[in-house]
């Protein structure tokens, strides 16, 4: 400022010195197709990528992406070693990493995500350093507070223009929302987008916009669409999830919260469908509409909207054609980031204004913890996802899971890992009892009200007990393999190699 | 009781079943071999059970060989004494035993 004042106030002044008439210098219009790269490589000598940096990618093709293992085989290739890989998630698809950190190009992993034969080498002590595990939320804060600090993000979509705008529901692999990816894209220092069609420019609405794009990259294939395979389009026969869905939409019926303009938040998998098919015929009895359903969207959520059930979608993620589809056609269908969706740092995340969710869990505890990370021989074969950001904020977290799934219990004494904690639980529903946290009593009088039989969770902890078994602790070894990062970045379990 | 007599079997490999087979042995009492989807954290209550179920019903020279899918002990107890019923051609047993 002051050499500003300076120069401004200096008697020799004139406009021929000042800088920009460098210029000048430059011909017009000359870099109007820089930001092409012939190949990936090329992107990534370009992008300044180094020994020790970190990478990232997005999941929402999750088990059809094609992109991670296709750029990791080219920087292995590429000589890089000791790289942080920070992916929105992993699917079983990734397996092909444990060479990759075998091999020590990479030594660290950010990801939601660990399933398949990669969870499990890694919960056998595959890696020196543990692997972060996050929640969609959570992510968002770690990159906002800097821990996770992203230098060169991979971004593979359907459709780009030379100039970087990209979306995700246009094209022929069309994955629908690039919420997790458009947090990626905002905070990383390189941005290399990877597209399976190159459009004219300008291509809108760009979920990536052209201001924070570095590269563009045609490729073959970013991802196989048929294989995000998160929604179910058929309705369920199974007699255990039929009923598991019917007790769900019946206690959200009698939440007290079921009124117009309520919202809501579902899973994905047989029992959700069927969750939201059961209420959608209560509301249409009831003439209650929905102001907004939220989250991972599956082509049901896309139903209600079409007719009139839900006023808004709001779309981290899209978890089938339809929904893919869907967000590319009707204006109430939003697309929304990962920092609008959940991170509990953000001026604004959608969680805040929901009001019942419904999730999953592989354990849940006497005390209300959820567990959807480890499974019962203490593996690594789960993901955080929304999990702890949707039940930390919405007025009714409700967890749906049967009581046993074949012999391993669901409910137990302690959780093998923590990812949800239980005060951020209402209510737990099996197939053999509903239990209410003691901490919402008034939930509690509206249920037996409506008289909905409610047990405390010692009950259903000994029912599954008096049918499975104890089941026998599982043995670690001291090495920790994975912490898991509460939305607001603490440590709130660790998982530890096995014995 | 009487000895085993011919190789049989009981159950099936569905989920939350399991695939019972014995056979006759040529070394006293009762070998158990168990393989289980759920073996890390029941795999010993369940041999144990297979055990217990073939003794109560006085099995001797006799291998159990178990491909568990999950099943619950009921389960197990009963396709364990359903094939050591078939392998002793017995049609008309005394359940009061089989309780």
């Amino acid at each position: 400022m002051r050499d500003l004042e300076k120069q401004y106030t200096s008697a020799e002044l004139t406009s021929v010195n000042a800088p920009f008439f460098a210029c000048k210098e430059q011909v017009k219009g000359q870099d109007r197709e820089s930001k092409l790269c012939e190949s990936i490589e090329a992107a990534i000598k370009r992008s300044g990528l180094k020994d020790g940096m970190t990478i990232s990618f997005h999941h929402a093709f999750r088990g059809g992406d094609m992109i991670i293992n296709k750029v990791m085989d080219i920087i292995a290739a590429m000589g890089f070693k000791d790289l942080t890989l920070a992916s929105s998630s992993l699917a079983s698809v990734h397996d092909p990493l444990i060479e990759h950190i075998k091999n020590g190009v990479v030594t660290q992993i950010y990801t939601s995500g660990l399933r398949s034969k990669l969870g499990e080498a890694i919960s056998n002590g595959l890696m020196e350093k543990p692997v972060h595990i996050h929640s969609h939320g959570g992510r968002v804060h770690l990159l906002q507070s800097g821990e996770l600090s992203i230098d060169v993000a991979f971004i593979g979509v359907p459709v780009c223009d030379r100039f970087g705008n990209a979306n995700g529901h246009e094209g022929r692999s069309k994955c629908g929302s690039l919420g997790y990816a458009m947090s990626d894209a905002e905070f990383s220092k390189y941005v290399i987008v990877l597209t399976e069609s190159l459009e004219e420019y300008p291509n809108g609405p760009a979920s990536i916009a052209q201001d924070q794009v570095d590269c563009v990259v045609v490729v073959d294939a970013v991802g196989d669409p048929s294989k995000i395979g998160a929604g179910e389009t058929r309705m369920t026969t199974n007699p255990k999830e039929l009923l598991l869905a019917s007790l769900t939409a019946k206690v959200i019926e009698y939440s007290g919260l079921f009124k117009e303009g309520f919202s809501l938040q579902t899973g994905t998998g047989g029992a959700s469908l069927a969750t939201t098919m059961f209420l959608s015929e209560k509301m249409e009895e009831k003439k209650i509409t929905a102001s907004f359903g939220l989250g991972g969207i599956t082509g049901t959520m896309v139903y209600m909207l079409k007719r009139g059930l839900i006023k808004k979608l709001l779309d981290v993620q899209s978890f089938d054609e339809f929904a893919a589809k869907s967000l590319g056609e009707n204006k109430n269908h939003i697309e929304i980031s990962a920092n609008q969706y959940a991170n509990p740092s953000s001026k604004g995340a959608a969680v805040k204004q929901l009001d019942v969710v419904v999730l999953s869990a592989l354990e849940v505890d006497l005390d209300f913890n959820v567990n959807v990370i480890t499974g019962s021989k203490g593996i690594l074969r789960g993901a955080s996802g929304g999990h702890c950001d949707t039940a930390a904020e919405a007025k009714l977290a409700i967890i749906v899971a049967p009581l046993t799934r074949g012999r391993i219990p669901t409910v137990t004494k302690r959780v093998n890992t923590i990812v949800t904690p239980g005060s951020s639980v209402d209510v737990v529903i099996t197939d053999q009892g509903i239990a209410v946290n003691p901490q919402n009593q008034a939930l509690k009088e509206h249920l037996i009200k409506a008289g909905i039989a409610v047990v405390d969770m010692q009950t259903l902890y000994e029912r599954a007990i008096r049918l499975c078994g104890e089941p026998k602790e599982i043995a670690y070894t001291d090495k920790v393999v994975a912490l898991i990062r509460y939305r607001d970045g603490s440590i709130i379990d660790v998982v530890r190699q096995l014995a | 009781m009487s000895k085993i007599l011919e190789p049989a079997h009981a159950g099936t490999l569905e989920s939350s079943d399991v695939f019972v087979r014995v056979v006759p042995s040529e070394h006293a009492g009762i070998e158990v071999e168990l393989e289980s989807s759920v073996s890390e954290i029941y795999g010993e209550a369940i041999e144990s059970l297979i055990k217990a179920t073939a003794e109560a019903m006085e099995a001797n020279y006799v291998r159990i060989l178990v491909q568990d899918k999950g099943a619950l002990d009921y389960v197990i107890k009963a396709r364990v004494q359903t094939a050591i019923l078939r392998a002793r051609g017995t049609t008309n047993p005394d359940w009061s035993l089989l309780s």
